[in-house]
C-alpha cells in the first residue's frame, strides 16, 4: 500500500512538474513573440521618421517624378495611421499589408534615384539611402526573426501534449507577417529618356 | 525551424552544461593540486620527532581553493576586457566614416536578426581581417573585427560574419569561450609561477629531503604514485588547459556557420568571406594566442588546422577551412535549388 501511495505522489508530482514546465514555455514562448512584434514596430518607426529627410532630399531635383514620390508620401501616411491604431499579435496581417504598400513605394523611388547619378553623389542622399537599406535590412530582419519566433509559438501551442495546457494559458495562435502583394519583389520601371533638371 | 530552435536550446543547454563543468575541473583541479601536497607533507611529516613541524592542518590546498575560486569570480566579472585590452581593441562609440557606420548598420541588423541586444562594437587596427566575440552573457556582448576584415569584405560578407559572431553569441559559446580564455591565462600563470615558488621556496629543500628520505623506508606505494602523479599534474596543466580550450572551440565553429547561414538566409556570403579571410590571412599583430580560439580564423596564420586526422584534431582551434566553406556551399546551393534559381557552372 505504501508503495502504491509513494506511486501515486510521483506521478502527480511529475505531471505537475510537466504541467508547469508547459505553461511556463508557452508564456515564455508567447511573451518572445510579442517581443519580436515590438521590434518589428521600432524599425518601422524608424523608418516613417525617416522618410521625411528622404523626401525633402530628393523633391527639388525630383519634380518631374511627382508620381513617385507621391505614392511614397501617401504609403507612408497611411502606414504611420495603421501604426497609431496599435497592433497585436492577431492583427498583424493588417499593418503587414500597409507596410509592404510602403516597401514597394520606397523601392520604387530608390531605383528612380539610382538612375540619376548627380542625385547619387549628393552626400545627404547618399548617406540617407545608406540608412534606408540598413533599415530595409532590420524590418526585414526583424521580420524574419518575428515570423520564426511566431512559428515555433504556434507549433507549440498545436502540439499534443502541449496543447491541451495551451487555452489555460490563453494561448491563440499568431499571425505571421506575410508580404501579401508582390509589389516588394516587382522590378520598378525607370524610364531613362526623362533628364534630371539640373 | 522547430529542429533549429531545438539544436539552439539544446545547445545552449550544453554550454551552460559546459561551463559549469569547466570551473568545476578547474577548482577541482586547484583542490588536487593543494590538498595532495596537503596529503604528501603530512605523509612526510607524521613521523617526525614531536619536535620538528608537523604538516596537519591542510592551509595550501585552502589557499589554492580560495585563489581558485576568487580567480573563476575575477574572470567572469573581467574576462571580457581583458581578452578586448589584450588585442588592443579601440570601442566604436561614435561611428563617423562609411565604414564605422556600415559595421555599426550590419551589428544592429544582425543583433535584430539574432533577438538579441546589440554588442559592443570594437576595432582592432590590424590588417589580418578576423573577429570575435566575448563577454560573459548575450546581454552585455563585445564584438572586435579586424580593420583588415572591414577593408576586405563587401556588406554582404561583413553581414554573414558578424551573423557568425552572433551566432555564437546566441548558444552561449561567447561565455564559455572566455572563461576558457581567462582559465588558460590563470592556469599557465599559476603553474608557472606558483609551481616554482612551492618546489624552490615553498617547502624547505633539506627538510622535505629528509622528510622524504626518512618516510620512504615506511611509505607504501601509494604515497610514490600519489608523488608523481601531483608532480606530473603541475608540468601538465598548463599544456592541458589549452589542449581543452582548441578542441572545445572547434566544433561549435560549424555551428556558428549554420547560425550565421539562418540569420541571413545567405549561406554563401559567409563562403566568399571565409575564402577571402583565407586568401588575405597573415600573421596577426595585434591578437594573442590565447584569444585565438575565440577568432571566426586562426589569427595565428597557421596551417595545422588545414590538415586533418590526428595532428590536426589536436592542435587546431579551427576546423579545416576548405570544408566550412563547402558546408557553406551545399547549404546555399540546395536553398538556390529549392528557388529553382541553381545554375551549376
Amino acid at each position: 500500500m505504501g508503495a502504491f501511495l509513494l506511486f501515486v505522489i510521483v506521478l502527480v508530482a511529475a505531471l505537475l512538474f510537466w504541467f508547469v514546465g508547459a505553461y511556463n514555455g508557452l508564456i515564455a514562448l508567447r511573451n518572445q513573440t510579442q517581443n519580436a512584434l515590438k521590434q518589428i514596430d521600432v524599425q518601422l518607426k524608424r523608418r516613417h521618421d525617416l522618410i521625411p529627410n528622404l523626401v525633402q532630399a530628393v523633391q527639388g531635383a525630383m519634380q518631374f517624378e511627382k508620381d513617385t514620390l507621391q505614392a511614397v508620401i501617401e504609403a507612408r501616411n497611411q502606414a504611420v495611421k495603421i501604426a497609431a491604431s496599435g497592433s497585436d499579435l492577431q492583427n498583424v496581417a493588417r499593418t503587414a499589408a500597409a507596410e509592404t504598400q510602403l516597401t514597394g513605394a520606397l523601392g520604387k523611388l530608390m531605383a528612380v534615384v539610382e538612375a540619376y547619378p548627380d542625385l547619387k553623389a549628393t552626400t545627404n542622399v547618399g548617406q540617407l539611402q545608406e540608412e534606408l537599406t540598413s533599415t530595409e535590412n532590420k524590418i526585414g530582419f526583424a521580420r524574419q526573426l518575428y515570423n520564426d519566433t511566431a512559428t515555433q509559438y504556434n507549433t507549440k501551442q498545436q502540439q499534443y501534449p502541449t496543447s491541451m495546457v495551451a487555452g489555460l494559458a490563453h494561448a491563440a495562435p499568431a499571425q505571421l507577417w506575410e508580404i501579401t502583394d508582390d509589389t516588394e519583389r516587382a522590378v520598378p520601371k525607370v524610364d531613362l529618356s526623362m533628364k534630371p533638371k539640373s | 525551424m522547430g529542429d533549429e530552435a531545438l539544436d539552439l536550446f539544446s545547445q545552449q543547454a550544453a554550454n551552460r552544461r559546459r561551463s559549469h563543468w569547466l570551473v568545476a575541473s578547474f577548482i577541482l583541479f586547484f583542490a588536487w593540486l593543494g590538498l595532495g601536497g596537503d596529503w604528501l607533507a603530512w605523509q612526510f611529516t607524521k613521523d617526525l620527532p614531536p619536535r620538528e613541524y608537523h604538516h596537519q592542518f591542510p592551509f595550501v590546498g585552502i589557499a589554492l581553493l580560495l585563489l581558485a575560486w576568487g580567480l573563476v569570480a575575477y574572470i567572469r566579472r573581467t574576462g571580457a576586457e581583458k581578452v578586448l585590452w589584450s588585442s588592443g581593441a579601440l570601442q566604436l562609440v561614435n561611428p563617423v566614416s562609411d565604414a564605422e557606420k556600415l559595421l555599426d548598420n550590419v551589428v544592429q541588423e544582425m543583433a535584430i536578426a539574432a533577438g538579441l541586444p546589440k554588442p559592443t562594437i570594437w576595432i582592432i587596427d590590424d590588417a589580418d581581417p578576423n573577429a570575435f566575440t566575448t563577454g560573459n552573457d548575450p546581454l552585455h556582448a563585445h564584438i572586435a573585427v579586424t580593420s583588415g576584415l572591414l577593408a576586405t569584405l563587401n556588406r554582404e560578407e561583413l553581414q554573414a560574419v558578424i551573423a557568425h559572431e552572433m551566432g555564437h553569441v546566441k548558444n552561449l559559446d561567447t561565455q564559455l569561450m572566455t572563461l576558457m580564455a581567462g582559465l588558460v591565462g590563470a592556469v599557465a600563470l599559476i603553474s608557472n609561477g606558483l609551481g616554482r615558488a612551492i618546489f624552490r621556496g615553498g617547502v624547505p629543500e633539506e627538510r622535505a629531503a629528509s622528510g622524504i628520505s626518512r618516510a620512504r623506508s615506511n611509505m607504501g606505494p601509494l604515497v610514490i604514485v600519489v608523488l608523481v602523479v601531483w608532480v606530473i599534474s603541475w608540468i601538465l596543466a598548463p599544456i592541458i588547459t589549452r589542449l581543452m580550450a582548441m578542441g572545445i572551440s572547434r566544433r561549435r565553429e560549424y555551428l556558428a556557420d549554420s547560425m550565421s547561414a539562418q540569420f541571413t538566409r545567405n549561406p554563401l556570403a559567409l563562403a566568399s568571406a571565409l575564402d577571402k579571410i583565407e586568401t588575405h590571412s597573415e600573421a596577426s599583430t595585434h591578437i594573442q594566442g590565447g584569444v585565438a580560439h575565440l577568432c571566426i580564423a586562426d589569427p595565428l596564420g597557421r596551417h595545422v588546422s588545414n590538415l586533418q586526422g590526428f595532428v590536426g584534431d589536436l592542435f587546431a582551434t579551427h576546423p579545416p577551412m576548405a570544408l566550412r566553406i563547402a558546408r557553406l556551399k551545399a547549404m546555399g546551393y540546395q536553398a538556390q535549388k529549392a528557388a529553382g534559381i541553381f545554375q551549376p557552372s
